[in-house]
């Protein structure tokens, strides 16, 4: 029953987003404030309809409701109620009703929290909103019910991919898709924007928190994904260049350079055509991401020729909905007028230069995803681009970027003193020069650019710290004055700040962990000891353990510094019985910012387990420096200026911008 | 979730995953092991979806690095093992692609959309520089001083 109940509200869910279409851009057109203002109230009850859809979903895996085909598929009665609920968006069907479940959720939030947008802006952005859940509900309809029954009902499910079971399901997909939906936001101000022929810096305003907040969201997301994949998948590597990973990253820098150029279009009023072009841009990577996922056009061409009604189908609305505003960006685009002008050298200048960079290394990753697929569909030649390509593409344009970025917030609006700012930037440089020559002569081993490399994340942590020194005076004023100033330095700037910090943060992880890691591949039996840098592992025990659904062969390890105990670190091997599947468990302690990781293979007829223990010097900065990027983003969101999240009456507009800063 | 849903059909095939590279491959002399290791991580585990021979615990990985290991062995340079893995597999068998004329595109996209982004900045900027109107008119100037005098402008909500 609440299957069926739950399919019927996703119908009626269908209805209401085209009601959502249709009559608020009908408003519009005959410019009728009664109908243009049941936007709202028509996203609302959309939200409504498909979070029911969603709760009766959780609620058939919850109950274990095995005569549903996607619960048998998915679940199994034994599973711990954690993952009876993760499992709910652990395959195809129940993703895809996530996906429309959170761009209902952005949806909702625009019609809540909108009151000051102009009504025909509010109206038409909700009835592109719409458009998007139309498309995407009816692909959920047509192609992926996942309230389909199955006759006879099985006794018991086939279980989620053990590789699932885990919290990182449980947090990992919301946080992505409140990432990625979340841009069809700006794509569908974007859109509304070219429909009105209109924008100006007050749209800039309107777009940049809702960016910024699928920003944040997606910055979290890919980076929860990463240290999931690091300590789930048993090998210890935190980014593949799978092209799985590559959809989520191509709609992050696409978002990034949108951040940056709303940046200019608000404060200077330039920049619209690119921005409103990027925000077309950043969807629609969105939208190739979720093809390339759920097509199975990437395990191969063959088997999405083969089964193609999904692919197609979500083939032909990427194809309508980014033909559709590329056309439209096309014909209205000359019509918008161009604001603010600016020299080369300029905060202006920087955030272009930014821009520049970011587009070609989105375009490095996409080429670099899609090429083998086109190459083998257009001439049937093979060809792999991995992990070398990336690196050396997406690699060689970050660093030109990340080594600019402490220049960007330094320089004035409109004309900046390039040389003014690198005088600025001397002691920054000058502690990086010291950085670099003193790691080269405290290592040994390791890459020779390495040293180099954490010059350069030193450099853009401390050139972030310069941007607030500077805003504060330090040195040129009296320390009260100082004191003064750094209270007066508006959130959105201490955002900055600390979000390109993070960037060096995570810079500083990365190299860290590529340049030093240190790694043993050994096989062993009970007693022995294994040496990785100052510690030692001795396997002291191997035990069996049984849980909620698996059992378990688990290796204790203990460890040892110089001698000093410091604990045990346990590796283990799952089996699923249901699946008939085996899962590795990484061990993993974590020694200030470093971490130890083992994991364990084999086990061998006469007791010896193959083991491989690495140590990740400072990896654990890699996703520390993410967070500090999203904590820049939050605390830049929470500015009163951008605020979004607080209802005000509909008379009180939000507060001027403060002059340029 | 992504990543692992890949995992996931790999793992549909092997049902045991373990260590990639196991204790008894790894050869007694490091400086050939770590040549044997960076190599590894350039050649792609043909029955997996992308995952080197280094990462994968396929057993075709497996031979492979066995192979790798047997040819760094006989006194191969790291040029030679990759000419041998290509004869023998094909170009598929690279991470990373040659750069020949078949991929210029896929080598050539960056710089080009870097190139070509810039020169767009560039002219857009040249342009807009030459159209601009360089003073205020008598007029907005005497509207100018005006507004500075009262103190605050208004709100650029206006605009």
């Amino acid at each position: 029953m609440i299957a069926e109940i739950g399919q019927y509200a996703l119908a009626l869910a269908f209805a209401l987003s085209l009601a959502q279409v249709i009559l608020p851009a009908w408003g519009a057109r005959r410019n009728d404030p009664v109908l243009m203002s049941s936007a709202g109230p028509i996203a609302l009850a959309l939200f409504g309809f498909i979070a029911f859809a969603f709760g009766a979903l959780v609620q058939l895996y919850v109950t274990s409701d095995f005569t549903v085909v996607n619960v048998a598929e998915n679940s199994h009665s034994q599973m711990p109620l954690i993952y009876k609920i993760t499992s709910t968006w652990g395959n195809h069907e129940g993703s895809m009703l996530l996906w429309v479940f959170v761009l209902a959720f952005f949806g909702a939030l625009v019609a809540e929290f909108g009151s000051n947008l102009p009504d025909r802006l509010k109206a038409l952005v909700l009835a592109v909103q719409g458009a998007v859940a139309a498309a995407f509900l009816s692909f959920i309809l047509f192609t992926s019910n996942p309230f389909a029954r199955l006759v006879p009902a099985p006794a018991e499910g086939r279980d989620l991919n053990p590789i699932l079971q885990d919290l990182g399901l449980a947090i990992h997909p919301p946080l992505l898709y409140l990432g990625y939906v979340g841009l069809s936001i700006s794509f569908a101000f974007a859109i509304a924007a070219l429909i009105e022929g209109r924008i100006d810096a007050a749209w800039a305003r309107w777009v940049r928190p809702w960016t910024l907040a699928a920003w944040i969201f997606l910055t979290l997301g890919i980076a929860m994904g990463s240290y999931w994949a690091y300590y789930e998948l048993g090998w210890g590597g935190w980014w593949f260049w799978d092209p799985v990973e590559n959809a989520s990253l191509m709609p992050w820098l696409a978002a990034t350079a949108l951040l940056h150029s709303a940046v200019v279009m608000e404060k200077r009023d330039a920049l619209k055509v690119w921005t409103i072009l990027l925000a077309i841009l950043a969807f629609s990577l969105s939208l190739v991401g979720t093809f390339l996922v759920r097509s199975g056009v990437l395990t191969s061409v063959h088997a999405f020729a083969t089964d193609p009604a999904r692919g197609v189908f979500i083939l032909a609305i990427l194809t309508f909905f980014i033909a559709g505003g590329l056309t439209l960006f096309a014909f209205r685009a000359s019509e918008l007028k161009q604001g603010g002008l600016f020299a080369p050298i300029s905060r202006e200048g920087a955030l272009v230069l930014n821009n520049l960079f970011l587009t070609a290394a989105t375009a490095a990753v996409l080429v670099g995803t899609l090429y083998p697929l086109a190459l083998e569909a257009l001439t049937g030649d093979k060809i792999t681009v991995g992990p070398p390509y990336f690196n050396l593409a997406f690699g060689g344009l970050m660093v030109p970027l990340v080594f600019a970025m402490p220049f960007g917030p330094l320089l004035a609006w409109k004309r900046g003193d390039l040389m003014g700012v690198a005088q600025r930037l001397m002691l920054a440089a000058a502690l990086a020069v010291v950085a670099a020559v003193v790691i080269a002569a405290a290592t040994t081993g390791g890459p020779v650019l390495a040293p180099l490399a954490v010059g350069l994340a030193v450099f853009i942590m401390l050139g972030a710290l310069t941007d607030i020194a500077e805003r504060a005076g330090l040195g040129r004023v009296t320390a009260r004055v100082a004191l003064a100033r750094l209270a007066g330095v508006p959130r959105s700037g201490y955002g900055t700040a600390i979000a390109h910090f993070g960037v060096g943060v995570c810079l500083l992880g990365i190299v860290c962990e590529t340049g030093w890691s240190l790694e043993k591949i050994a096989s062993v039996k009970l007693g022995d000891t294994v040496t990785i840098g100052a510690r030692s592992l001795t396997l002291d025990r191997l035990e069996n353990r049984t849980g909620a659904n698996f059992r378990a062969r688990t290796a204790v390890f203990s460890i040892r510094e110089d001698g000093a105990p410091q604990g045990t670190i346990e590796a283990s091997r799952r089996m699923f019985a249901a699946r008939q599947m085996a899962t590795t468990e990484a061990g993993i302690r974590t020694f200030g910012l470093s971490q130890l990781y083992v994991s364990m293979g084999e086990e061998s007829p006469d007791g010896h387990i193959s083991m491989r223990a690495t140590y990740k010097p400072f990896v654990t900065l890699i996703w520390l420096g993410a967070v500090v990027m999203a904590l820049g983003g939050a605390l830049s969101l929470a500015d009163r200026r951008l605020r979004v999240g607080a209802p005000r009456p509909a008379t009180k507009r939000p507060r001027a911008p403060v002059p340029a800063e | 979730m992504r990543r692992l849903l890949a995992a996931l059909l790999l793992l549909a095939s092997f049902a045991l995953p373990a260590l990639a590279v196991q204790p008894d491959e790894v050869l007694g002399d490091p400086v050939l092991e770590s040549r044997a290791r960076a190599i590894s991580a350039e050649l792609r585990c043909m029955v997996c979806q992308n995952q080197s021979i280094d990462d994968s615990d396929a057993p075709l990985a497996k031979d492979l690095r066995l192979i790798v290991r047997e040819r760094l062995k006989a006194g191969d340079s790291d040029g030679q093992v990759m000419d041998f893995m290509v004869a023998r597999y094909g170009e598929f068998v690279l991470l990373r692609p040659v750069m020949s004329w078949r991929n210029a595109l896929l080598w050539a996209a960056p710089v080009l959309v870097l190139a070509l982004g810039a020169l767009a900045a560039f002219f857009g900027l040249k342009r807009r520089r030459a159209v601009a109107p360089q003073r205020l008119s008598a007029d907005e100037e005497a509207r100018f001083k005006k507004l500075l005098a009262e103190g605050e402008g208004p709100s650029p909500e206006g605009r």
